[in-house]
């Protein structure tokens, strides 16, 4: 038996820790990664929310976050492969215009 | 405290040491690979919360497909560690400090305010048997018919997007 307050607490550890890797790092590709980790942190307190009350709503809800995430990256690693290739360079200080 | 409590304390240290390592890596590539292992503790969560499908969801959609994906780009872009540009003096610390005030808001409100009383078994037998799935998959197909059909053209889309962004010109250069 575990509480259901360990996995909310983990949850949101996981959570910040996504977010102050998008504070801190300058590298767009790690920037994605810690948005992963932040979704994935919402998914385990969906999981974990679902589990308790015995209902399966937080699993199909899950299983669309996981979609969305990946249509997301699929669309963001092109985006990154293009900036590159016009700027040389993906560090997130220097992409500062629309235009290539 | 319960074998069950142990063994989250286990992977939940484990979860934290990889999402942190997974932040501070120079190397981007170790910055991933520390990210699959925390994606695949994640999964044995999923196990421990009776959400088989999730969870072998999770190893194939995160740690399979979306990483491959990941690691693919920072090899064909060199973009293992960024030469350093100028940032915000002590930026870290910075970070650091609001991701603080991030958890302690969020304990504040999930767990001081109206905390969840319950607690979660460990899975039954029920689990092991296809049953499970077939409820999964009759919500899916009944109740949540028409956010599936909207996955799928959200996923082409995705693809559609993809391709185009990454298209050369014919002749010019782009």
């Amino acid at each position: 038996m575990v509480p259901t307050n360990f996995y909310i607490t983990l949850s949101a550890i996981l959570f910040a820790t996504g977010a102050m890797g998008v504070l801190v790092r300058r590298n767009p590709l790690i920037i994605f990664m810690s948005v992963e980790l932040m979704l994935n942190a919402a998914n385990l307190a969906f999981v974990a929310f679902a589990s308790q009350h015995g209902s399966l709503d937080g699993q199909i809800f899950v299983f669309f976050v996981m979609t969305v995430a990946a249509a997301e990256v699929a669309v963001g690693l092109a985006l990154i492969v293009q900036i590159f290739k016009s700027k040389h360079s993906i560090n997130v200080d220097e992409v500062n215009s629309l235009k290539g | 405290m319960t074998i069950d409590q142990i063994l989250f304390f286990i992977l939940a240290a484990v979860a934290v040491a990889t999402a942190l390592g997974m932040v501070f890596s120079k190397n981007a590539v170790y910055s991933a690979l520390f990210l699959v292992l925390n994606f695949a503790t994640i999964a044995v969560f999923y196990l421990l919360l009776g959400a088989p499908f999730i969870a072998i969801s999770q190893v194939t959609v995160y740690a399979g497909a979306i990483m491959v994906l990941f690691l693919f780009v920072i090899m064909l872009l060199g973009a293992e560690s960024l030469p350093p540009g100028k940032v915000l003096r002590h930026q870290w610390i910075y970070a650091s400090g609001l991701a603080l005030i991030l958890v302690g808001e969020a304990v504040y409100i999930l767990l001081g305010r109206n905390a969840a009383t319950g607690m979660i078994d460990r899975p039954d037998a029920f689990l092991n048997t296809v049953d499970s799935l077939r409820e999964i998959g009759m919500a899916l197909f009944t109740d949540y018919l028409l956010p599936f059909e909207a996955t799928s053209i959200l996923l082409l889309v995705a693809m559609v997007g993809a391709i185009v962004l990454t298209k050369q010109e014919k002749g010019g250069q782009k």
